[in-house]
Order: C-alpha cells, then structure tokens, then sequence
C-alpha cells in the first residue's frame, strides 16, 4: 500500500466566512486544484482515470466552520514544507486558509481511524439563554439520552449519551447563545445538529457552528493531528467574526 | 437603476444553511471582479436564466462580463435563476434577485441581460424579471426599471419573447456591449440616475447596428401566418442584421475564465478556437447563423490554454468550437497543449476536443489527448442510413462509424454514445430503425476487444430552427416521435449491450412551439409561467399541459405553431431579423435536401454566396488551405480539389444502393 518513496504530508486548514457554504466534496476539488497551482508533486493513482491521492479526515457539514480541518497528500518528492502554508493560501479562495503543514512518520494511521473527537462551539437560536443552561444541565445530568434518527431509510433509536464528552454553555451570542461541546466520533458519533435536537427545547435552531479542534487519543493522551498555528495574534480573532 | 446600491446579502445568509446547495449563492469565484460600485458608472447584470451549475459555464456571459469590467465607464455582475427551494424563501422575505458578486438586487442595474440558449427556459427568464421586482411586461416597466435585454442563439427569433424584452442583440456581443454602454453613459447622470425617458433612451439604441428593439415594431397577422412586420416610423430600421466580429484574435477572451467553488457542467478550462461552422448540417442553426468560420491563431490558443490552466489549476481543457477537429493543424496544436502541460509538471492534463469527427483520426486524437481522465467518447452520426445523412447534408459513411467504434473499443473504452435525431424531413420507418442497426452493429464490433463492451445510442426528436434549411418543414408530432422512439425501443431490446435514451418528446413540442413561434406567444409564456411552469427544461418540473392549456386559452393551434409545413413566399416571423444568410439560399438549400443534394463546406471550396461573408464583406480566418486528414467527417471525399458546387450525390432511386456502395463513385462531378 505505501510506497517507501513517496512522501506524506499532513495539512491542516482553516475553513470559515462564505465558504462554509461549499461541500465537502468541493472543497476536495478546490484543493486538487490548489496543489496543482503551486506545482505540488502529488503523487496519481494508476489506471484508466488517474486521480492525485488525497485523503480527507471527517467531512465538515455544509454551513458549518472550522480552525481544524485536516487533509491528507502522498507526494512523489520532498517539498518546501516551509513555504507552503502560505503559497496554500494563496491558491486556495478566501477563507480556505492553510494553517500548518507536517511530513508524517511512516506508518501515521489514516485521519479517519485517528480522530476520536472533536471540539465545537455551536451557536443555538430560539430559546432564552436560561433555557439553553438548564437543558445543558438537564443533558448532562442525563444517564441515557435518546435520539431517533432515520438514516438510509432507516430508522432507528440510538443512546448518544455517551458521545458527548463535554458541554458547556459558553456565553450569549449576538442572536442566542453558545455552546462548547466535545462529541465522540468514534462507534456511535453526534453531529452537532443531533446535540441541538437531544437538548429537547422546542424551537431551537442551530445558528454559527464551527469546529474548534479534532483530537486524537494515543493511550489516552489526547492531541492534534497536527500542531495549532502560533497562537493568535488578533488576526485569527478577525477571521472568526469575519463572513 | 438607483443611486443608492444596496446588499441583500445580510437577508440572504441566514437562509443558506436551509436550501440545497448553497454554494452557488455565495459568488467567490476564482476570476470573479468585484469591481468598485460607482453609481456613476453604467451598470450590468448578466444573468442566465437557469441555474447556476448550467448558467455558470455560459462562456457568452463570461466574456461580456470581462469586456464591460475593463471599460472604465462600466461594471458588470452575474446572476442565475435561484433554485425554488430558495426562490420560495426570497418571495416569503422579499428578498429580490441578486448578483453573486455584491448580492445588489438585479433591479439596481441599468441592464439586466440574459443569456437565452433554450427555448424551455424562457419562463425562467420571465420568473428572474418577476423576482428581481421589474414588471415582467416591457409596457408596464417604469422609467427608472432596469433595461431587460438578451442575446444568444435563441434571439434569432425572439418574438415569443417580445412583450418582455426592452431590447435584443443579434450575433457576436464583443462590439455591440461596448456601443450599447456608451449609449446609455450618454444618459446617465453622475449620481447614476437617468438623464432620459426610456423611450429615449430605446430609440438611442435601436441605431445601433444589431440591436433590435421589440416594441418599435407591430405585427398583423393572417390566420395563422405573419402578414407583415414592420417599424413604427420611418427612423427605425426595417431589418435588423447580426453582428460579425471579423477577427477572433482581436477577442482573447475570457482572459480569466471564471473557476467556480462548486461543481458545474463543463467544469474545466474552456478555450473557444474557433467561432461558426461550414459543415452546412441542415438541422444546425449554430452552424448557419455562426458564420463564417473565423480561426484563432494556433498561438493565441496554447498561450490562453497555458494562461488558464496556471491560473486555474484545472487539469482538463477543452477546445471549444462546432467542430474542433476541423481546426487547422488540429493534431500539431494539441500535441503542442500536452507537451506545455507535461513541462509545467502539474500532473497529467487531458485535452478534450467536444465534437470528436466520426473516424479513427479522431478517435487516435482522443486516446492520445485524455491522459488525466478518459471520459466518454461520443459520436454524431446524426441519422440512421446514408439516405438521411445525405439530406440532413451530415456525410458520414458507415464504415467510417465502424472505423471510429473499433478505434475506440481497441484503445480501452468500454462504451461509446452515439447522438441521433429523430422526426427529420422524409424520414421513413426504414430510416429510423437504421439507427437500431447502427447500435447493433457498433455493439458487435466492440464485443470483439471486451465482452461488456456497450453503446448508448441518444436520441432526440428534430426540432426545426429558424434560418436553417429546415425552417419551412413541419415538426413530427410528439405521437409520431414516441412512436419512433418505441420502434427503435423494440428494435434494440433484445441486443444486449445497447442502451437507448431519448429525450421527452412533449418537450420537443413545446420548444417546436417557441422555436418558430410569433408574438402571440408572449401571454401564452406569461400564464405558464404564472401557473408555475419554471425550470422546464428539468424534467421534474416540465408540464406540457401547462403550455397546452395556455394554447387552447388564448385560441392558437400547436397544429399551425408546430407541425405546419411553412410555404416559400409566407412572411416568417423572424423575417424583419437577417443571421446573414440569404433567404433564397435557405430555400434552395432546402429544395436541394428534398432532392437529396449534398453541399460542400465551403472553408475549402468555392463560395456558394450563402451571404455570411459576401453581405459583411467579411471573410472565413482559415490558417490552413487544406481539408484536415481523413477528409469532410470522414467520408473519404476528395474536398481538396475545389469541385464545382453543389455536388450532386446520387439520385433518390438509388439510395438503396448507396447504404453498401463505395462513396468514391458516388459522388459525381
């Protein structure tokens, strides 16, 4: 499967403003065409159709924000890692930000087996900010807390209790009020759509969601895939207000 | 037009994580301008009215949009037609239509300009008016509304659409959105407001040549014939002519072709080598109202696929014109685009030639030019047996398909589609089932290189177009065409490995009725429209009845619209409009059709004075002087000799005969 020859490296992204509004598989393409733009050597796979190999860690919804996407490329060659969050950027359209970039070990096991949660700051309209806390508290008071979700056609009852790891009420937004949560991933997972039904209060929509960090566990010791870039400056505060 | 220019942007977002596929509202893309807004400057929104994943790619659109942004007294935009998930959430906020770029509702420019390519989107078109808050009648528009106008293949006849355009370009838009602007800077105040009544400003406009304004002209009718168009007074002309750039090279546009953040139809690098058509199919108005054929320099054309594809980062491009293989020195300058890809090193690029010609040369091409991805191979045989090639004036031999089918199938393709028509003049059962033949023996050729080998045999039902020789032949009825689909649906079921798709053949009635329909449509489009008949060219939102109804409700017949055959000395309803081709010539094209009289493509061949060049004192921009290898889409004719024209193929009691005979002797001189 992996060719000593080759080279992987990790990328890590930012994705936030109007291109929260672009798929996953989108965002995909936009990246084929980004690394080709800064002549990145990425390795093809062979065949009929060859297509650069490109590895996408946990799909972000469309709508939704992230300061931890991660990404992927078997390349052919070495290349200038310290250059390349910015030419990155550059090739990317606004708001697909390249924030670090990493070769990985020989042998790193893939982004989808890696992650086993995720950090999110979910912003919940519709409800009085007292509302929002006593359901928080309700929640995690909870031993068992019953979802019906219908996928595939399927429907079918699932106790998420378990996957939420964490949950706080951060603070009132401009319209609502924010959540911070940790949801599994692993086995049963919850997106943070589901989180805002579970919490049972009628009417409450979801407004800003954005995902804050993705872990890892490796003996349970938790980390990122790939190191946070320096620590904000301002700017970064910018571009989370920023739309 | 307002001074003040406004965003609905702030309205808008909170509405997109609820409608499907949000990304097409956001603009973004690489290659967009977002040009400062100055009120003083005139102002464009160019719109198609269908969505954007079909409306993007539009490369009309997209080099008007640059050429009016480079203009320092003008600004251009892009809107499309909102899908109705999010076109109900608008109407129940009162959000208008907007421009992608700075989300400015579409009735804050001075022109609202629509691309029209199909006729089953002209309701879309009335809707876009609608949604942007401008009376969808011309009459009823105020002073301060935007212009509506259009272009496109389908204004060559826009009288369906009269009541609801304030003003119409004919052909080639490069000049004419220049001369249109700086008519309407005339009239236009610093603070953006108007200096001038719209009628004013209208007749401005209907001196330039090529624009065509609707309401300065009436119409009477004979039953259901035209008696007679004409000018409301003596200072508007009586013909409006298209418009001919006479260079391409003058035109390198667009120079920054606009690579969106969601996919789209024909997503990849577009780079047009070549503009009209000369192959002289009688059924192809883009061949007849395109001419004459006008080259880009081969130079022109790897430094604007170099450009793009390092600006872009696509890794597929496709050369777009009617027929790119007739493009002179076609092999040396793809080889050329591949070689500049591989030395660029950004992976393997593919090239892609969008009208491949019916022979193993093009297929070679093909094989050679699809490194990154092999897409589908398609083919366009057009009819079933020689006799109806030769009348369609499409010369493609049999075995010149069995050449090209077998190419394909030994270079590792394992399916090939094959486009037909359906409903052409004279068409007997013979003719149709020639096209199940056709597929059947295509199918056996690839089962020879792989077991699973398949062909999609695409059918469509012939709708006639305006300044075509088919102009004057009555359309099938959509009963006859379903009844030639299901011939053709018997004829192949038993043959594994065929598939047959068609399309709908309701909806070939209904663009049989807009194709060639007059002014008496426009209340007919308008209650379709108003009983919900938007995006019907989506099949899950098409509804003949609709548009039969509003027939039956205003008293017109699908009988006089559709299926009538027109006479030689009726007034069509386009005839106050001129494509640069000579009437007569149409005529006789026609009568020679019905005598099955083949024509050559005159690119290489004495002029036959159709009038595209001799009435624009313009001439075809040809590099090379020869025919390309293989000769005329692969017949084997000799084209390089300059015969005397028309060629005279074979008499009609010898059709028979021809399906098997060699084409050398039949082709006499």
């Amino acid at each position: 499967m992996t060719r000593p020859d080759r080279v992987h490296i990790r990328i890590r992204f930012r994705k936030a403003g109007k291109i929260r509004f672009v798929s996953h598989r989108d965002v995909a393409r936009l990246f084929e065409r980004a690394l080709r733009k800064v002549r990145l050597p990425v390795a093809y796979s062979e065949g009929f159709s060859p297509r650069p190999k490109l590895s996408f860690g946990l799909a972000l919804s469309v709508a939704h924000e992230s300061d931890a996407e991660y990404l992927d490329v078997e390349l052919i060659s070495e290349p200038d890692i310290e250059s390349l969050p910015a030419a990155l950027s550059d090739a990317l359209p606004d708001g697909l930000d390249v924030t670090a970039v990493m070769v990985l070990e020989p042998g790193t096991v893939s982004l989808q087996q890696a992650i086993t949660s995720c950090m999110w700051r979910i912003e919940v309209l519709g409800a009085p900010p007292d509302t929002v806390s006593a359901a928080v508290a309700d929640a995690l008071s909870a031993s068992e807390l019953w979802l019906e979700r219908v996928r595939k056609g399927k429907s079918s009852t699932v106790d998420v209790r378990p996957t939420i790891l964490e949950l706080s009420v951060g603070g009132p937004t401009d319209h609502g009020t924010q959540l911070i949560a940790e949801l599994a991933t692993e086995s049963t997972s919850l997106r943070p759509s589901e989180l805002v039904v579970v919490l049972g209060i009628a009417g409450l929509t979801e407004g800003r969601v954005r995902r804050t960090h993705q872990w890892t566990t490796v003996d349970g010791v938790r980390s990122e895939p790939v190191s946070p870039p320096n620590p904000s400056t301002g700017h970064e505060q910018e571009l989370l207000r920023a739309s | 037009m307002s001074s003040v220019v406004s965003t609905v942007w702030p309205r808008l977002e909170p509405l997109l994580p609820r409608v499907q596929k949000p990304a097409r509202y956001i603009g973004c893309e690489d290659g967009a301008r977002s040009k400062p807004v100055d009120p003083s400057l005139v102002s464009w929104c160019f719109t198609y009215p269908d969505t954007y994943e079909v409306g993007l790619p539009n490369q009309g659109l997209q080099i008007l949009y640059e050429i009016v942004n480079e203009r320092p007294d003008a600004r251009a935009d892009r809107a499309y037609a909102p899908w109705t998930d999010l076109e109900e959430l608008m109407r129940s906020q009162g959000i208008p239509l907007f421009s992608v770029e700075h989300h400015t509702p579409a009735n804050e420019f001075d022109v609202l300009a629509f691309n029209v390519s199909a006729e089953l989107t002209y309701t879309n078109l009335l809707n876009c008016v609608d949604l942007a808050g401008i009376p969808v009648r011309s009459a009823d528009r105020a002073e301060q509304d935007a212009l509506v106008m259009a272009g496109g293949h389908c204004t060559y006849n826009p009288e369906p659409l009269a009541d609801f355009l304030d003003a119409i370009v004919l052909g080639d838009g490069e000049e004419v959105v220049g001369e249109i602007t700086a008519v309407l800077a005339r009239f236009k105040r610093p603070d953006g407001s108007r200096d001038g009544s719209r009628r004013e400003i209208l007749r401005a406009l209907a001196r330039i040549e090529s624009v065509y304004i609707p309401s300065l002209y009436t119409v009477h009718y004979d039953g259901p014939v035209v008696a007679s168009i004409d000018p409301i007074d003596d200072q508007i002309p009586p013909l409006i002519a298209k418009r001919t750039i006479a260079d391409l090279a003058e035109w390198p546009y667009p120079k920054q072709q606009l690579a969106p953040l969601t996919e789209v139809v024909h997503d990849r690098l577009n780079v047009e080598v070549f503009r009209g058509c000369t192959r002289g199919c009688r059924f192809c108005q883009a061949g007849m109202i395109t001419r004459p054929v006008r080259e880009r320099p081969a130079d022109q054309v790897r430094t604007m696929v170099a450009d793009g594809l390092r600006r872009t980062g696509y890794d597929e491009v496709t050369l777009t014109s009617l027929s790119t293989a007739d493009f002179s020195n076609v092999e040396d300058v793809v080889t050329d685009l591949m070689d500049d890809g591989e030395q660029a090193g950004c992976g393997p690029l593919s090239v892609s030639l969008p009208s491949l010609r019916v022979d193993a040369f093009g297929v070679g091409i093909a094989a050679q030019l699809q490194r990154a991805k092999r897409g589908g191979l398609t083919f366009a045989p057009e009819a079933g047996t020689w006799r109806m090639r030769r009348i369609i004036n499409k010369l493609i031999r049999e075995e010149d398909l069995y050449e090209a089918v077998d190419a394909a199938f030994s270079q590792g393709w394992k399916r090939v589609k094959l486009y037909f028509l359906i409903g052409l003049p004279s068409e007997t059962d013979e003719d149709t089932l020639g096209i199940a033949e056709l597929a059947r023996n295509c199918v056996a050729i690839g089962k020879r290189h792989n077991n699973r080998a398949g062909v999609t045999a695409s059918i469509g039902g012939f709708v006639p177009k305006p300044f075509t020789p088919f102009q004057w032949f009555g359309q099938n009825t959509s009963e006859e065409l379903q009844r030639k689909i299901n011939l053709l649906r018997d004829a192949t079921n038993k043959t594994r490995g065929v598939q047959l798709k068609w399309h709908d053949p309701k909806a070939s009635l209904v663009e049989g009725i807009a194709s060639r329909g007059d002014r008496r449509l426009g209340p007919v489009l308008e209650q379709v429209w108003r009983n919900g008949g938007v995006f019907q060219e989506w099949s899950e939102h098409f509804d003949l009845r609709l548009w039969l109804d509003a027939m039956d409700d205003h008293g017109l017949r699908v009988e006089d619209y559709v299926y009538r055959h027109r006479t030689e000395h009726e007034v069509l309803p386009w005839d106050h409009l001129w494509a640069g081709l000579h009437k007569d010539f149409l005529w006789q094209d026609w009568q020679d059709a019905l005598e099955e009289v083949g024509l050559e493509d005159c690119r290489w061949t004495p002029c036959y004075d159709c009038g595209a060049c001799t009435g624009y004192g313009v001439e075809h921009v040809v590099a090379s002087a020869t025919p390309p290898a293989g000769g005329s889409q692969g017949t084997g004719q000799d084209l390089g000799t300059g015969a005397a024209v028309p060629v005279l193929l074979i008499s009609k009691s010898d059709a028979l005969v021809a399906a098997s005979a060699p084409v050398e002797s039949m082709v006499s001189r």
